[in-house]
């Protein structure tokens, strides 16, 4: 099956669709999953697998615990993009930000 | 169809000015710190301009006058909140149908500074895009992209 051919039939499955959007708000464990689904934890696991074979989501160890997150290499070369460029943004903002405070300009009065 | 979500981008820094001072120096002076590496003007970028009202535009200006088109203000709500449409699709053009939210929250902190924290969200809106698609699929691993293909599918 090709890339894409795994992730299209990773998501056509509804339940699958449900979990990934729950990893998407946060990283949760499969316990976790299963408490906001109407699905047994074995099933979960099993649909996790599928996302993880197919990319979307990445697990880490934590205690005896495994830790569900999306995966965030697999979000794709614009989001990655966009997280570096409004970095280096807010770091220049800074920079000007600091150096009117530092040069002793005072707070103008908020606008209404 | 159910609809799913790449997670929004989320950054946050703190300065030393008051909220006040921070977002003015945001919003009004955005041309004195934006990048001029990022701009879309064929000139060089002169500067940023920010409208400072609900629906205002935002723009920039080039060296030689040109203007190119940015998004809208959304929400002008000073000086804790700016809410903007950034409307510059994939391909870095101005597309008044394409639409994605920047918002920028500006939160005092007890050292008498900002704590400015920017959300780009709605980012699932690139991937409806066919040709976003096209180039998502083909890099290995980007997904925004496969989703607008599996809406299309799926739809």
């Amino acid at each position: 099956m090709t890339y894409e051919g795994k992730v299209l039939a990773a998501l056509a499955d509804p339940t699958r669709r449900a979990i990934f959007e729950k990893l998407a708000k946060g990283r949760s464990s499969v316990a976790d999953v299963a408490r906001s689904l109407p699905v047994s934890q074995p099933a979960i696991s099993q649909h996790l697998k599928v996302l993880k074979e197919a990319g979307l989501v990445s697990d880490e160890p934590l205690g005896q615990r495994r830790i569900y997150s999306i995966d965030p290499a697999g979000l794709g070369p614009l989001r990655q993009w966009l997280d570096r460029f409004w970095e280096d943004q807010l770091a220049a903002f800074k920079v000007l930000a600091d150096s009117d405070e530092a040069s002793g300009a005072g707070p103008r009065k908020p606008e209404r | 169809m159910h609809r799913i979500e790449p997670a929004p981008v989320v950054k946050s820094v703190t300065v030393g000015a008051p909220p006040e001072r921070a977002f003015e120096i945001f919003t009004a002076r955005m041309g004195d710190w934006w990048l001029k590496t990022h701009s879309l003007t064929a000139s060089g970028q002169k500067t940023v301009v920010v409208e400072r009202a609900d629906g205002g535009r935002w723009y920039e200006i080039g060296t030689s006058g040109e203007v190119k088109e940015w998004g809208r203000v959304l929400a002008y709500d000073p000086p804790k909140r700016i809410l903007f449409a950034w409307q510059l699709n994939a391909d870095w053009t101005f597309d008044p149908d394409f639409e994605t939210e920047v918002e920028v929250t500006f939160e005092p902190t007890a050292e008498g500074g900002t704590t400015v924290r920017l959300e780009h969200r709605d980012l699932a809106n690139y991937g409806a895009k066919a040709e976003v698609a096209r180039a998502s699929l083909d890099s290995e691993g980007g997904w925004a992209g496969l989703l607008g293909a599996f809406a299309a599918k799926a739809a």
